[in-house]
């Protein structure tokens, strides 16, 4: 297809090389190279511990590491409090948790950094913030409070909440798996969509029918280390580490 | 599929509910239980009779006459002296005429109207604050009160300006003073507990270890020693002749005394603020004031207001201290008074009297601060 060739012209917007990352005396990054073009939908998956989370989380600076470069859209992440303000601003979040702010309404949930950090007037904010809210189905809750939402609910306006600022990278940590069974289509469906609408992702999830559906790349990770990469068909139909397939019998069973 | 008949709703049965369960749950759970709800009731019914015979049955109140805010009640001609009061009640003719010192101290007494404005504005200023509570600019119009609240008082009461003629600090007195400390030691302090707090919590090792090591200096010393401190030895640190005023002196000490204990408050509240807040606040690209003001603060805030009226209120109390620098509070001027010749041995009097007004201030203060943390507590639970 016409798709895969463009992809291959397009810039790569993230480029991790060489990354090592320790929690004290643990070594929880080992060596991780990756480069995601622009566009391009990742999926990350591995068991727990695998150092899934400290990945993605390098990448927008919640985690510091100690070796290594990342390059986010060319820029260096480095301890420069304005840079990463800026590469904040451009590479959104989702958490497993939601981390919605309590004590704020929804639609102020997602106003906050519209106005804080962009600038915008409070009108323009607001009215984003409702379109936005219309898009992931609950803009009828805008004036509530967070914990009067389902968990559903609270993830779809934890991801509008980071579409606010027209990111160009979304990471997902575990979006669904804090979820009732029931409320996990419901979030999946937003990101199905924004996954056609050409936005650049990088998803930790376990919702292999996701990844199958929308990846162009699985990326398979244990002990720290990225022990495999692929396109989803080979992903799933000819792993070639045993450590990968015996995973996937893990979870395909369940 | 089976249909269910709607249930009637009815009443607990009797047993479940008023009084008798009251007391079934409450005061006789247990045998031993019982016994202390006994010993409690031999207790009181030894104790109270006395006082009250004491306060209300043996004593005296209608002589001469009492001043109230700048008000005359005459209750007769006769003076007030210590002689037309019986021994074996409380003589409250006493209290009446000591009523002015009680709650101004040495003010002028043709400007009496200045403090009573300045406790106007105060009781005001608790009624207005729950008010606001739905309009759009709360939070503004709040913080500009609690700003605007100590310029205006300081203003009226300091005078020297215009038409008002200025009073010297060391005319203050009384309620009013206790009052003044109170509420500048409150206010000061909480900007700067709040400082601290996020100091103790910061990345940067200096501000972290200047922040502890203030914090755990003050809470190490008692508050009498620091009011020596900034009273005797602060103005040794001074250019010779730089007279600095004995009241902003204490106010200084009490304010930094204050300003740890409530560091130590916020602190509790931030640390129960989830770790998940701080990385959403991090991962929308705002910067560390933004996160702290917007997200974190008002937050941990909110979790601490028990501690942090509690703390006000052991203020309120520690500020009585300010008697040993020579400056006349309410119970100074208790004190003081009980030297009068014309009213000798009335020193009880005065000291029920100042336990009433103390115990009427916090318990209304605590009351008010429960009633506050509802009111904030209904936006965000379900
Ligand atoms: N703040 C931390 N301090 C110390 N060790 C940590 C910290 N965060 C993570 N680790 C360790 O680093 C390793 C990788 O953690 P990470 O959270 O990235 O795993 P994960 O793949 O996301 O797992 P899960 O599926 O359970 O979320 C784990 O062994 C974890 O114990
Ligand atoms: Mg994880």
């Amino acid at each position: 297809m016409s798709t895969d060739k463009s992809k291959n012209n397009k810039t790569n917007i993230i480029e991790i090389s060489k990354l090592n990352k320790w929690y004290g005396d643990f070594h929880a990054l080992k060596n991780i190279d990756l480069n995601v073009k622009e566009g391009e939908i990742i999926v990350v998956c591995g068991p727990s511990g695998s150092g899934k989370s400290t990945l993605i989380r390098c990448v927008n600076f919640l985690e510091k590491f100690q070796e290594g470069t990342i390059l986010v859209s060319g820029t260096e992440l480095t301890d420069d409090a304005q840079k990463i303000r800026k590469i904040r601003s451009e590479v959104a979040m989702v958490f497993q948790h939601f981390n919605l702010f309590p004590h704020l309404t929804i639609v102020d949930n997602l106003t906050l950094a519209p106005i804080w950090v962009h600038n915008e007037t409070k009108l323009e904010a607001r009215e984003k913030a409702l379109k936005l809210l219309d898009r992931v189905g609950i803009r009828d809750q805008a004036e509530k409070y967070p914990n009067q939402l389902s968990g559903g609910q609270q993830q779809r306006v934890a991801i509008a909440r980071s579409l606010c600022t027209s990111p160009k990278i979304m990471l997902f940590d575990e979006p669904t798996s804090a979820l009732d069974p029931e409320m996990i289509s419901e979030v999946l469906d937003v990101m199905v969509e924004l996954a056609k609408e050409g936005i650049t992702m990088i998803c930790v999830t376990h919702e292999m029918g996701f990844a199958r559906k929308v990846a162009n790349r699985i990326i398979f990770m244990d002990d720290g280390q990225i022990v495999e990469e692929n396109d989803p068909e080979n992903f799933f139909n000819h792993a070639e580490s045993d450590r990968l397939q015996l995973f996937l019998d893990q979870i395909l069973t369940h | 599929m089976s249909v269910f008949d709607q249930q009637s709703t009815r009443k607990p049965p009797i047993s479940q509910i008023g009084a008798v369960l009251w007391l079934k749950t409450n005061l006789f759970s247990s045998w031993i239980n019982s016994l202390l709800t006994l010993a409690s009731l031999y207790l009181l019914y030894i104790m109270i009779p006395p006082l009250l015979d004491w306060m209300i049955f043996n004593a005296s109140f209608s002589f001469g006459t009492v001043n109230l805010f700048g008000f005359d009640i005459k209750f007769s001609e006769a003076m007030a002296t210590n002689q037309n009061c019986g021994r074996e009640g409380a003589c409250w003719p006493y209290i009446y005429e000591k009523l002015y010192m009680y709650t101004y101290g040495f003010y002028p007494r043709t400007e009496t109207w200045r403090p009573n404005i300045v406790f106007g504005l105060t009781a005001l200023l608790f009624v207005i604050v729950p008010l606001v509570k739905h309009y759009k600019h709360k939070n503004r119009v709040t913080l500009s009160l609690i700003i605007l609240y100590p310029l205006v008082s300081y203003v009226l009461i300091a005078g020297g300006f215009g038409l008002l003629m200025p009073v010297s600090t060391d005319q203050w007195g009384g309620l009013l003073l206790t009052l003044i400390i109170a509420s500048v030691g409150i206010i000061v302090s909480f900007p700067i507990g709040v400082l601290l707090a996020l100091g103790r919590q910061s990345n940067l090792k200096v501000i972290k270890l200047f922040s502890t090591l203030f914090i755990e200096f003050i809470r190490a010393v008692p508050l009498i020693t620091i009011l020596f401190m900034a009273s005797f030895v602060l103005p040794l640190f001074l250019e010779s002749g730089n007279y600095f005023d004995k009241l902003l002196r204490a106010l200084i000490g009490i304010a930094l005394f204050q300003a740890a204990y409530f560091a130590e408050v916020v602190r509790g509240g931030l640390q129960a603020i989830p770790r998940g807040q701080y990385e959403a606040a991090d991962a929308i690209g705002l910067s560390y004031f933004q996160k702290n003001i917007l997200i974190i603060l008002p937050q941990a805030l909110k979790i601490s207001i028990p501690n942090i009226v509690g703390s006000s209120i052991s203020l309120f109390k520690d500020t009585t201290l300010v008697l040993i620098i020579g400056l006349f509070d309410m119970l100074a001027m208790v004190n003081l008074t009980s030297n009068d010749p014309y009213w000798l041995g009335r020193e009880t009097e005065g000291f029920v009297f100042v336990t009433i007004v103390m115990w009427a201030i916090l318990y209304t203060m605590s009351r008010y601060s429960r009633k506050l943390e509802l009111r904030f507590n209904t936006e965000n639970t379900n």
